[in-house]
């Protein structure tokens, strides 16, 4: 028994259109990724001024 | 505040990119105080770690940032009223006014506590100042009031070398109140000039600028006197050992070609009658204002070329000129 044939009008396959990301889903997600690369950057900062500023009298401390 | 500007509520259809925040920064404006900002660090000839410079140089450039959210929270309605201006975050509706005003206040606290605990109170005093200069003094009182705007608020554009000499040394002497003297007397001719030929703008939004008050004539004469008076304050440097031959050189021939283009013109048209075929192109002039338009980009290029000269004289470290006042620097 075989299968029925598909009509002649429809195209066997369609070409399928890749869904377009949210443009306020894609604006949110660049603002998130900059204001955790900010933040990210400041830590860094403070952490290494840290160091710079004590560095020099960190060792002068009593043992 | 009957014309406080966060009542503005223009809604876009397109969400606030991350561009649009950074748009609020003025990074134009951003990389000029970095850049006056640095030859004030450099030419203090402190010893100071590098990371620590670096800092106070962000520090400046976070602060003026700041300035410009602040500046375009409070000014949405003068700047939907403008070509130049119409397009940016507030008044195109791209980000809210309360948080071009959050944004500001946050990195203001931000910029000046760091610049406290990690390099100098006394630059971070300065930077203070600064902010609350523009952001207050500037935009909030002197920019609506009075055509003297850019005249005394043109103070608070001339800090940053200031403010990065005080983080380097730790202390302010004339030469870095030399710095601040170019910028200051540098503002007049420059904005005036752009002023000349996008007056119908300004008119337009109410702000008092020079050749909307006193006229194209008078603008052109006081662009002159400016004149006669910041390119004699340029060659100084070369004179308290802070700047040397290649500096006075420079300062000497670029100053020469800056009064000629200023006394040009003094005898021009520029600005007297607005130019219907402007709108849209604001910086396409009619052969009258012409001369105004190469004042405007020469200044810009005048002011960079001194600054960089002394940068690379700092660093290279090249002996000053002369240096008349022993314990200027």
């Amino acid at each position: 028994m075989s299968e029925p044939d598909a009509p002649q009008d429809i195209p066997a396959e369609t070409p399928s259109i890749p869904p377009q990301p949210d443009p306020m889903f894609k604006a949110r997600r660049g603002r998130n990724i900059a204001l955790a690369l900010g933040l990210i950057t400041f830590a860094i900062l403070v952490f290494l001024v840290t160091v710079v500023r004590l560095g020099a009298n960190v060792l002068d401390r009593p043992f | 505040m009957a014309t406080m500007t966060s009542a503005i509520t223009v809604e876009s259809d397109s969400p606030a990119r991350w561009q649009d925040y950074l748009q609020l920064l003025k990074p134009r404006v951003m990389s000029l105080v970095v850049f006056t900002g640095a030859t004030g660090l450099v030419c203090a000839q402190a010893p100071i770690h590098p990371l620590l410079g670096a800092v106070a140089i962000l520090c400046i450039a976070v602060g003026a940032g700041a300035s410009g959210a602040l500046n375009m929270w409070y000014d949405a309605d003068i700047d939907a009223k403008m070509r130049r201006t119409r397009g940016r975050p507030v008044p195109a509706g791209r980000i809210k006014g309360a948080e071009a005003l959050s944004m500001g206040v946050i990195l203001s606290l931000l910029s000046v506590m760091f610049m406290g605990v990690a390099v100098s109170w006394l630059a971070a005093g300065l930077l203070a100042f600064t902010i609350f200069f523009y952001a207050v003094v500037y935009t909030m009182w002197l920019k609506r009031w009075t055509a003297q705007n850019i005249v005394i608020g043109g103070l608070a554009g001339a800090l940053p070398p200031v403010i990065g000499w005080a983080a380097a040394a730790g202390e302010v002497p004339l030469n870095a109140w030399l710095l601040c003297a170019i910028i200051f007397m540098w503002t007049p001719a420059h904005f005036w000039s752009l002023a000349l030929y996008s007056s119908d703008d300004y008119e337009k939004a109410g702000v008092p600028m020079m050749p909307v008050v006193a006229g194209a004539a008078s603008t052109r004469r006081q662009i002159f006197v400016y004149s006669l008076l910041f390119v004699p304050i340029c060659l100084v440097p070369a004179f308290t050992g802070l700047g040397g031959l290649g500096y006075l050189a420079v300062a000497g021939a670029g100053g020469l070609v800056f009064l000629i283009l200023a006394w040009r013109v003094m005898l021009s048209q520029a600005g007297d009658s607005a130019d219907p075929r402007l709108d849209g192109r604001l910086y396409d002039v009619r052969a009258g204002a012409r001369d105004a338009r190469n004042l405007f980009a020469f200044s810009i290029l005048y002011l960079t070329l001194i600054f960089a000269t002394l940068l690379v004289e700092a660093v290279l470290g090249l002996p000053a000129f002369l240096n008349l006042i022993p314990g200027a620097v």
